[in-house]
């Protein structure tokens, strides 16, 4: 069993194989057949719409998008967790009756809290 | 020597991999061919709404014009600026374009032919691999932003990745309800073509869905809620107007791929193409029916092979179907302000998306 699971990916290895072969094959082929330019000083300059660069290249950030960066992993890791349960929620439903509705519920509505604790934080505030 | 070759592809486990080989060369070959006719198809779409005339010099209609782009795009100087970063450089736009490529996988095309699924890979993740995969499409933008050294692809890079990982949150819970919904289906019930197309797969297979699907009405009818989530979120995860934050030419003159030239610009452009087909191939798989339609005996899995090749055809008319809505829309909407964008995915659609799953689920429990 375990080895026909394994055999499953096969096919996924395949697919990244020509999809590599692909990718890094159209950038090599640029390389050798593109023209090859002059390099005077200013086409080494990063494009500012002809402005001439001021400071360093990588800006300071918003603090946001550390939060985002953050809540995303909270939340996508809960999503994760509802896939399993909604495939088998309808057999459960015959078996079990409401238990595995309830059981859901009370996940769900932990994660709404932390969810409600978030928006009152103002962590979705962009405007400020 | 030859001969053990030939005997290899003979074996049961040669004979699947030259099936795979083959699939997955009919199905490389048919994605590049649509993102490089949607291309066309955008500049003439948006030609015509702008009362313009379009590509019209490349063959007739323009129709040679993605091969002479595709031939530009090599010719043109490959520069390397001094100041990037060379490694990242070199790398972001292959880590945009492989997971576009790879997100296929799972999509089912067709039924059958002979008695050979039209599914790359039968994984029994299913739709969790596509999810996955997706989010490897963010490292790309991430590290062409990172890796230019520069102020507006920096910007823009960090700006498209949380763009793109607050909405494929949104995304994922919209799908649930499907599964929910779907999670019904007993295989044991069903007639031996479905039992064979359904043969060893899980509940996360998106063949399922289209089994439910034919059997019981396309899932946008009875989950519209998360098709308008879905549809949005398809929008931000593939930088597309009215999203296209990314690529804001005005803010950003350009956003993340400001410093790239030649192929290197071609390939994020590919990969944009190659994310949005696949999003529509996905659609059409959740929501649309996948290769199904309900007239004509076409909602069985083919018993022949022109049967089979129909319901190819289905499929790709769906997915093309997609793709022009998606091109219209880029013409008709303008683009959200960056802090309307992240209101409407965390504020709007999660809670929405939340609210879907509970009263699907309450609905289905209280019709159990």
């Amino acid at each position: 069993m375990e080895e026909a699971q394994l055999m499953q990916y096969l096919p996924v290895l395949m697919l990244g194989a020509l999809a590599v072969v692909f990718s890094f094959g159209m950038l090599v082929m640029s390389v050798v057949l593109g023209q090859k330019g002059k390099r005077p000083p200013v086409k080494d300059i990063p494009y500012e719409c002809g402005m001439i660069p001021v400071g360093e290249g990588s800006t300071r950030l918003s603090l946001k998008f550390y939060l985002v960066a953050m809540l995303f992993i909270l939340f996508d890791i809960e999503v994760v967790f509802l896939y399993p349960w909604a495939v088998i929620y309808r057999e459960m439903l015959k078996e079990s009756g409401g238990a595995i509705l309830g059981a859901m519920l009370s996940f769900l509505g932990i994660l709404l809290v932390g969810y409600l604790y978030a928006v009152k934080k103002r962590a979705f505030d962009w405007k400020s | 020597m030859i001969q053990a070759i030939i005997d290899w592809f003979g074996s049961p486990v040669g004979l699947s991999v030259l099936f795979s080989a083959v699939k997955i060369l009919g199905v490389f070959s048919v994605l590049m061919f649509i993102v490089a006719y949607s291309v066309w198809v955008e500049r003439k779409v948006s030609a015509a709404i702008q009362d313009r005339c379009g590509p019209n010099r490349v063959g007739i209609f323009g129709l040679l014009q993605p091969a002479a782009d595709a031939i530009k795009s090599f010719l043109k100087e490959d520069f390397t600026p001094a100041h990037v970063r060379k490694t990242y450089y070199w790398l972001a736009p292959a880590i945009v374009m492989i997971p576009s490529l790879l997100t296929v996988a799972i999509i089912p095309f067709g039924s059958l032919i002979g008695n050979e699924k039209m599914i790359i890979a039968d994984l029994n993740v299913g739709v969790l691999y596509t999810f996955g995969i997706v989010s490897l499409g963010v490292y790309g933008i991430v590290l062409a932003g990172y890796a230019a050294r520069s102020k507006y692809p920096f910007i823009g890079g960090i700006r498209s990745s949380a763009q793109l990982i607050s909405y494929e949150i949104a995304m994922g819970m919209s799908v649930i309800p499907l599964f929910l919904i779907a999670g019904g289906l007993d295989v044991q019930q069903l007639s031996a073509g479905w039992q064979s197309l359904l043969a060893g797969t899980s509940g996360l297979n998106l063949n399922r869905l289209v089994t439910w699907q034919a059997g019981n009405g396309w899932l946008i009818c009875y989950a519209p809620i998360s098709f308008v989530i879905f549809l949005a979120a398809m929008f931000a995860e593939t930088n597309r107007m009215p999203f296209d934050m990314p690529e804001c030419e005005q803010e950003l003159a350009g956003g993340y791929n400001v410093e790239y030239s030649s192929m290197k610009f071609a390939l994020f452009f590919m990969g944009e193409y190659a994310s949005m087909t696949a999003a529509a191939a996905l659609m059409t798989t959740l929501f649309l029916g996948g290769w199904s339609l309900p007239v004509a005996g076409l909602n069985q899995p083919a018993t022949t092979i022109w049967i089979g090749l129909i319901h190819i055809g289905i499929f790709l008319a769906k997915v093309c179907f997609i793709l022009f809505m998606v091109i219209w829309v880029r013409w008709m909407w303008p683009r959200f302000r960056y802090d309307q964008l992240m209101d409407l995915g965390w504020r709007r659609f999660i809670p929405l998306a939340l609210a879907n799953i509970v009263i699907t689920a309450v609905v289905l429990w209280a019709k159990s």
